[in-house]
């Protein structure tokens, strides 16, 4: 069973802005019957030209389905110009992961939107100019290269999990390493990598993050066992947060904290916050 | 939340009489069967009935019997062992829908210099016998078809292959995982020379198979050690496990009855349900010869993972010939093998009951599946341009 996150569970159980909107202003559609997903995406702009409405229509697994609904989601309220810069691990974050096999559900999602907007644009993504490097699933040489820029990505798998060129016959495996080896030496001469791995993040943001990561990833566990945790400050990398009920008085809150509040905080919001804990 | 099961050809609930006959041999009788001492004897003498139960549900002889542990290394063993004994020859032929354990073994054979032949199925996945006629060659070592087909339940006609293969004087053997327990085998009547059997499959614990081989049947060890299972097998034997699939079989031949008359007409019931409550559905694999126990069936324009979950949401356990189930891209090679176009292919269920199965439990999943299918189906940007097609859109 894939280990998906809650979110994404919400997402494909109850999906948001499922639908067509007629007459949008914007519409892209990618994937096909024969590649096992497919997403129809459009749009409404008001009249400062923010996308006012987005609807999809999805064909695929769970993590598709979800990938669809949240990137709805995101780009509402947005500018076309905003909303171009959305990336697929942007996706794959509002999330909260997604598991790397499925990381081409996200990149589906940022190339509906891609051509949506081509669309609004009246510009036309063509295939065609692209060479075509996995006949299996029709993925272009242009696609790889950015799901390579854009992930950081280094081995045929990775390429495959994310773009799902490689998956069928394996015949273009070898022109696939031959493209990671090219871009990524582009990458390097221009400096580009690694990637720094989470930004910088002012104050308001961090604790924005950090309440996030709490509601999404740690009160649903910790309420599952009767206890619960509150914020209590932020200073600097230190977290100071209170256990609640049950937790309070468990005698393995500090494994709770340490391991498990620390860790996951660590993972979504930055490597080097400590967790203390605030004794009433 | 209930649990509803219907995966029994990924696996099985192990019989309460099987679990109760094996607890005694992990803590009470601990002894090794080869020992000399009454310690391991009497083990020994258990390991031995175990046999004869196995031998007796397979209408073979207690000498035909090997204990493995599970039904790959069955498939293996079988495929090795024979290849092995004669090394002139360099031909393997077996089919296009065998489970992995003999299919990645042939390309496995194929990398290693081996000629292999893959027959093919057609629209209903049945195979060509012409086709496999005109495949057998002087330098073909085995022929190596699967009883029944895990996906889809389809039955090949194996002692009609299994008379032309030796019609040829090559050795035949069978992957009989899915079909033991399911339909009634006998190998005193039967061409099979060597049959695979997975304990995991007919109510006894994972961790434990047969191979049967035929008395004549030159095979040289895959597993290589002591003088366990007549030097056939080494390794101390799994005694509990060996016990417990005993018992199964026993109970299996007990059951076989009721598996092909109760549990039949329960997945007979399902499948008209279905057919009934849910348009633009087709069944995968030729229903006149099929598994009494395994449907398989098609929802066209929606994906096979959405639905399990779905499903399992409700706790209904089923399984899925889609791509996103099995981490792989592609549908499963017996969908693509059989051509089932891709409209249908990933958007393929399979339930497969087991004598634990009630009627109740079939109307919970016809009550429950056809609103899971239309929600997708509304999700699904290509049902409205089907209806679109159809004038209803």
């Amino acid at each position: 069973m894939w280990d998906y996150t809650e979110k994404v569970k919400d997402h494909f159980l109850n999906p948001r802005n499922v639908g067509e909107i007629e007459n949008p202003d914007g519409a892209g559609e990618v994937g096909s019957l024969a590649c096992g997903d497919a997403l129809r995406l459009s749009f409404k702009l008001d009249e400062q030209k923010r996308i006012k409405e987005a609807k999809f229509k999805t064909f695929g697994c769970a993590s598709a389905i979800a990938s669809s609904s949240a990137l709805t989601e995101m780009i509402k309220g947005m500018s076309l110009e905003e909303a171009e810069k959305v990336t697929n691990q942007d996706i794959a974050n509002f999330l909260g992961g997604l598991p790397e096999e499925k990381m081409h559900c996200s990149v589906m999602g940022r190339e509906a939107l891609e051509s949506a907007i081509a669309n609004y644009r009246g510009q036309k993504v063509v295939k065609e100019d692209f060479e075509i490097v996995c006949k299996c699933f029709g993925v272009t040489d242009r696609e790889i290269i950015k799901a390579i820029q854009e992930n950081d990505l280094k081995t045929v798998e990775q390429v495959t999990y994310y773009t799902k060129a490689g998956g069928g016959c394996a015949q273009c495996h070898p022109k696939i390493e031959a493209i990671i080896e090219k871009v990524r030496k582009e990458m390097e001469k221009e400096g580009l990598t690694p990637k720094p791995e989470k930004r910088k993040l002012t104050n308001i943001q961090k604790i924005k993050l950090i309440e996030e990561t709490l509601g999404r990833e740690i009160v649903p566990a910790l309420k599952a066992d009767g206890g619960d945790i509150d914020l209590i400050d932020v200073d600097g990398s230190k977290v100071y947060v209170a256990l609640r009920g049950k937790c309070s008085f468990c005698p393995s809150s500090e494994f709770t904290l340490k391991q498990y509040v620390e860790s996951k905080l660590k993972e979504f919001v930055s490597d080097d916050i400590v967790v203390e804990e605030v004794k009433p | 939340m209930r649990t509803v099961y219907v995966d029994n050809n990924a696996t099985t609930r192990v019989a309460p009489e099987v679990v109760e006959a094996m607890l005694p041999y992990f803590s009470e009788f601990y002894g090794n069967p080869s020992s000399m001492h009454f310690f391991g004897g009497q083990v020994q003498k258990k390991v031995n009935e175990a046999r004869e139960q196995a031998a007796d549900f397979l209408g073979a002889e207690p000498s035909e019997i090997v204990f493995t542990s599970c039904g790959t290394e069955s498939d293996n063993a079988a495929i090795f062992g024979t290849l092995d004994s004669y090394p002139e020859k360099r031909h393997f032929i077996t089919s296009r829908v065998e489970h992995p354990a003999v299919m990645n073994v042939s390309s496995y054979l194929n990398r290693k210099g081996y000629r292999t032949t893959e027959l093919s199925v057609d629209r209903e996945g049945r195979l060509d016998l012409d086709e496999l006629k005109e495949s057998i060659a002087d330098e073909t070592a085995l022929v190596s078809i699967m009883y029944a087909n895990n996906e889809t339940g389809v039955l090949f006609p194996i002692e009609e292959i299994g008379q032309i293969v030796k019609s040829r004087g090559i050795p035949f053997h069978t992957d009989g995982v899915q079909a033991a327990g399911k339909i009634p085998l006998n190998m005193k009547k039967s061409t099979v020379d060597l049959l695979s059997i997975s304990g995991h499959k007919l109510h006894a614990p994972k961790g434990v198979g047969v191979l049967y081989m035929r008395k004549g049947t030159k095979f040289s060890p895959f597993m290589i050690g002591g003088h366990q299972e007549k030097g056939r097998r080494g390794g101390t034997e799994n005694v509990p496990y060996i016990i417990g699939l005993g018992k199964a079989c026993e109970l299996a031949k007990k059951h076989l009855e009721d598996e092909n008359t109760r549990v039949k007409s329960l997945r007979d019931y399902l499948e008209v349900k279905i057919f009934e409550k849910i348009p633009n559905t087709l069944v995968n694999g030729d229903r006149k010869s099929r598994l009494p126990n395994t449907l398989s069936v098609s929802f066209e324009y929606v994906e096979g993972e959405s639905i399990l979950l779905l499903l399992s949401d409700l706790g209904i356990c089923a399984s899925s010939g889609s791509a996103c189930t099995s981490g792989s891209l592609e549908p499963s090679h017996v969908l693509r093998a059989m051509g089932v176009p891709f409209t249908a292919a990933h958007g393929s269920i399979r339930f497969s009951l087991s004598i634990y199965n009630t009627k109740e439990e079939m109307d919970y999943i016809v009550e429950h599946l056809p609103p899971i299918i239309q929600r997708l189906r509304d999700i699904s940007p290509f049902w409205k341009d089907y209806l679109k097609t159809q004038g209803k859109g």
